[in-house]
């Protein structure tokens, strides 16, 4: 019994359909698991035992019942950026501290009437801006494999709390990694959609074109099963894409002979540690038996992704950011003396460093006199991006690169050189800016640290990443090892 | 004064904020209702919640586009929003999504007519949709601002004209074109009370014959036709004054005051310079393809100049008469509905300009809250038509209909007011006239036949106006020659 969280999600189900565990079990096991361990980790913000406690008996009378619903009973976390009705939705600041969101997120809703579990809303960097979870106002979270290491961001809350065992999945988003690299440095699966897949109504905005939400788990499978519930068309959002949603589940075992796999060589001609590199190749190897050709490919404008970004999700985030003034909802300053005093302390008290750092920069991008010279060139340079990806994908299926150029580091290495922090991205961030998906697979471990790959696919093909990733593990053990905790 | 004025030439341009007329919100489906207690009609999309997105109401981008076709402008496909940024506490999100490049409708103009009855041209460079904010309430609470965010998120569609107007008067004949169109697309209220209309001034003044703009000022929201005038005025004597003593005009941002009579600066932190305009990530541009512009130009109704043009032809209006007759769509459906009963063009529109539009001024009601419908004045009219009453007699009973609401033959027969056209009977008023006025008769015989009037008055004060002018006449000339 208490193994219960090392079953996979299909295990999970079958275990409840066949009665051999209830929901309400299952949810109890993991919020014993979640008091006993998560003030080590600190991995979520809010957990919402009585709430978790209700539905997981709801979904119980479901399954006597016979109306269970697809993903009935699994209990799951959400990144703190998800509006929750009814519950503190800080999105890792201060700015949101007291946020009670009168509303929920398409996201939620649609894991509701799927009737999974909510356990809790997950830790995060502060408005998802961050690479290491140091940035949130809930202090940071801890790697569970090192505990003095980050989690990576900036869905480190989701990661940790997943990698931990502390739920069976839990939501992300990934405007230019923060799924992916968090993933990778957890030791788990972490697939961000295709741009527009997954609705984004309700989930806090940080970089409007490039915010994408997804999920991170321990196996493909367990990724494609939330997948599913997650993604669709949203009416409520205007850039959500009105296609067919593909079984992720049923699509997942197909074969994965004869895909190919281009291996960009502007990447591969970096600097990596020598494990990142032996990790990669033999990742390849496994591939290769399975009958998958690999191939260099050219993205000729790769280099220019970080520079992009960093214009680009700054500017975007300086306007999203404007509602936190004080006025309406979420922290207030004290004592305001006039309106210009109300919303200078209001923003400077409410919002961390790196926040008020992008926001300045993306005012600065889109400056009168500046904004030709920043946001515009950005935007042309961006199509350039996006273009490379289109051309290699005449050539090959997938994309085939590290998630993150090294391993974990230890807590505060790098929050004093922001720029250091920013490359964490380096390999995440052209997918978000062409808007294609990207998973990241567990593929080795250095010196008891998870490395991940990461393959990314042309738009909306999800069911091919998620193949390519499941029909890997069922041929490695990576994403099959749990960090030691208890 | 007028004297210097005469070497100056006035340069105006307006931005008018249409507000359309949809039931919902821009990008929320909450309800644009004026009037209603502060905050009830704002939904989290309204109020900037965090995580909310804007979706686009459709009906917003017809009604954009008929106003594009009615001023043959072009129709941008894709037409695409931008995110204007600044601070104000009115403002949910902190910035304002509206158009900057690829505005829906671009080019195009209207004319005007001048008070020597010639026509002008004026451009309009473009017309753009965006939101609008809620409102800064300072006087209701001691100390503190109250928000209501009631009219965030109402669609406004703001028409920006070149600079090419030349006087207040112009400004206010262009102003009160749009306002004509505006109503006639049923895209607005153009109710200028409530806000439904508000516009802001672009004044500058140059040297005569100069080709160079002036230095200009921009005055924000002057919400009456009358304002619009004096504001403009104002800030034409105040510029002269500037500019004759040898100072420049500041480029500035300037609000009127109706209560004092003129315009002052803005303090610089009510405005911000630099909007850091941006694509608005939310919304994908927008494609407009022909056959959906086609599906919008089916459903638009007859437009003022098309019906103006009308009335000169098939009712053989002066062209002063059907100008007035058209401006207003009220006004000229209303005249329509009168000759449908009265069977006389130019009697209906001497009535509705004349004696009902002094009666709706005296009680000041528009044309739609009239007390006396287009039925009654119908039926009325037509009564003069038929000779049952007199045109005279008619203003009586107008004013009767005016103040109880009953029907014209109602008052006709309690009054006893049907027009006496039995000759018999106005032959013995006459012969009861000439004998109480011997001393007239005597006179008239005498050669003094100025007192015909003066006989004809007398029947008709003893018939108390009910007898046929005309008839009288003929029988008095007949009786007079014996």
């Amino acid at each position: 019994m208490t193994e219960l969280h090392k079953l996979s999600i299909k295990e999970k189900l079958k275990g409840l359909k066949d009665s051999t565990f209830s929901s309400q079990e299952l949810t109890e096991s993991y919020l014993k698991r979640i008091k006993k361990l998560d003030n080590k980790i600190n991995s979520f913000i809010t957990v919402l035992e009585e709430r978790a406690v209700r539905s997981a008996k709801e979904s119980d009378q479901r399954y006597t019942s016979g109306s269970a619903l697809p993903l009935d009973g699994i209990p799951i976390a959400h990144k703190d950026i998800f509006c929750t009705e009814g519950v503190l939705t800080s999105c890792g600041s201060r700015m949101l501290s007291n946020f009670i969101s009168p509303y929920s997120s398409t996201v939620v809703k649609n894991f509701e009437g799927s009737g999974s579990v909510v356990l809790g809303k997950t830790n995060m960097d502060e408005f998802a801006m961050g690479s290491s979870n140091e940035t949130s106002y809930f202090g940071e979270v801890k790697n569970p494999w090192k505990k003095d290491y980050v989690p990576g961001g900036s869905s480190g809350g989701s990661a940790a709390c997943v990698s931990a065992g502390l739920a069976s999945g839990a939501t992300g988003t990934d405007t230019g990694g923060s799924i992916r690299q968090p993933a990778a440095l957890c030791g788990l699966t972490g697939i961000k959609p295709t741009y527009g897949r997954v609705s984004r109504y309700g989930m806090i905005a940080f970089a409007s074109s490039l915010d994408q939400g997804g999920v991170l788990t321990k196996s493909a499978e367990d990724a494609a099963y939330m997948l599913k519930t997650m993604s669709g068309h949203d009416p409520k959002d205007s850039t959500s894409l009105n296609v067919e949603v593909p079984d992720f589940v049923k699509e997942i075992d197909k074969e994965i002979k004869g895909l190919r796999v281009g291996l960009p060589k502007q990447f591969f001609s970096m600097n990596m540690p020598e494990y990142v590199e032996q990790s990669i190749n033999e990742s390849l190897k496994v591939f290769e038996k399975l009958g998958v050709k690999i191939i260099d490919v050219d993205l000729p404008h790769i280099d220019l992704s970080l520079p992009i970004y960093y214009v680009i999700a700054p500017a975007e985030c300086s306007a999203n950011l404007s509602r936190y003034d004080g006025v309406k909802f979420g922290y207030r300053c004290e004592d305001p003396k006039n309106l210009e005093d109300l919303y200078m302390r209001t923003r400077e008290e409410g919002f961390g460093t790196e926040v008020k750092r992008r926001i300045l920069i993306g005012t600065y991008a889109l400056s009168a006199g500046y904004y030709d010279a920043y946001y515009l060139k950005a935007q042309k340079c961006r199509r350039l991006v996006a273009n490379d990806f289109k051309e290699a994908f005449k050539s090959v299926d997938l994309i085939l690169s590290p998630t993150a150029p090294d391993t974990s580091f230890a807590l505060g290495a790098k929050t004093s050189d922001p720029v250091e922090m920013y490359k964490q991205d380096i390999f995440t961030i052209p997918a978000n800016l062409a808007g294609l998906p990207g998973i990241s697979v567990p593929c080795g471990q250095h010196q008891g640290l998870p490395l991940g790959l990461q393959l990314v696919s042309d738009n909306l093909e999800e069911s091919k990443i998620l193949r390519m990733a499941h029909h890997f593990q069922l041929n490695t053990d990576w994403h099959k090892s749990w960090p030691e905790l208890d | 004064m007028d004297k210097k004025m005469s070497e100056w030439e006035t340069v105006i341009g307006l931005e008018v904020h249409v507000q359309l007329a949809t039931k919902s919100k821009i990008f929320s489906g909450a309800s644009t209702l004026f009037g209603s207690s502060p905050n009830t009609q704002a939904c989290n999309i309204d109020l900037g919640m965090p995580g909310v997105l804007p979706v686009l109401n459709e009906e917003v981008l017809k009604m954009a586009i008929k106003f594009g076709l009615s001023i043959n402008a072009n129709i941008n496909s894709p037409t695409q929003f931008a995110r204007k940024n600044y601070f104000y506490p009115d403002l949910p999100k902190g910035y304002q999504i509206s158009q900057l490049d690829n505005p829906i409708v671009e080019g195009g103009g209207l004319e005007i007519t001048l008070k020597d009855g010639s026509k002008k041209k004026i451009r309009i460079t473009r017309a753009h949709l965006e939101e609008d904010a809620g409102k800064s309430l300072h006087e209701d609470f001691e100390g503190l601002t109250g928000i209501d965010l009631n009219r965030a998120g109402t669609p406004l569609l703001e028409i920006v004209s070149e600079p090419d107007l030349s006087s207040p008067e112009e400004a206010v004949a262009y102003l009160k074109k749009i306002h004509s169109i505006i109503r006639y697309l049923e895209i607005s209220d153009g109710n200028m009370a409530e806000g439904s209309m508000r516009c802001d001034a672009n004044v500058s003044l140059r040297k005569k014959g100069s080709k160079e703009l002036g230095t200009r000022t921009e005055t924000k929201n002057v919400n009456s036709f009358k304002f619009v005038e004096k504001a403009i005025q104002h800030e034409i004597r105040r510029q002269m004054k500037v500019l004759e003593s040898g100072k420049r005009v500041t480029q500035e941002t300037r609000l009127y005051d109706s209560q004092l009579d003129e315009t002052r600066p803005m303090r610089s932190k009510e405005f911000a310079n630099d909007y850091r305009y941006f694509p608005e990530p939310d919304l994908l541009p927008v494609i407009l393809d022909e056959d959906f512009i086609k599906s919008v130009k089916d459903l638009m109704p007859e437009l003022s100049e098309e019906k103006e043009n009308r009335f000169i032809k098939e009712y053989k209006l002066s062209d002063y008469d059907a100008n007035v007759l058209s401006v207003d769509p009220n006004l000229s459906n209303f005249f329509e509905e009168v000759v449908v009963r009265s069977r006389n063009p130019k009697l209906s529109a001497n009535w509705i300009m004349g004696e009902l539009s002094a009666f709706l001024n005296k009680d000041n009601l528009s044309i739609l809250e009239t007390k006396v419908d287009s039925i009654n004045l119908g039926n009325l009219l037509s009564r003069i038509e038929d000779s049952t009453i007199s045109g005279k007699i008619a203003k009586e009973v107008f004013e009767e209909m005016w103040n109880s609401e009953k029907s014209p033959d109602e008052i006709i027969q309690e009054k006893g007011l049907k027009q006496v056209t039995d000759s018999s009977e106005i032959e013995k008023i006459i012969n009861q006239v000439l004998e109480q006025n011997q001393s007239q008769l005597e006179k008239y015989k005498s050669g003094k036949e100025k007192l015909f009037g003066f006989f004809v008055g007398q029947v008709m004060k003893a018939s108390r106006g009910k007898a046929n002018p005309e008839q009288v006449n003929k029988l008095l000339e007949e009786r007079l020659k014996e």
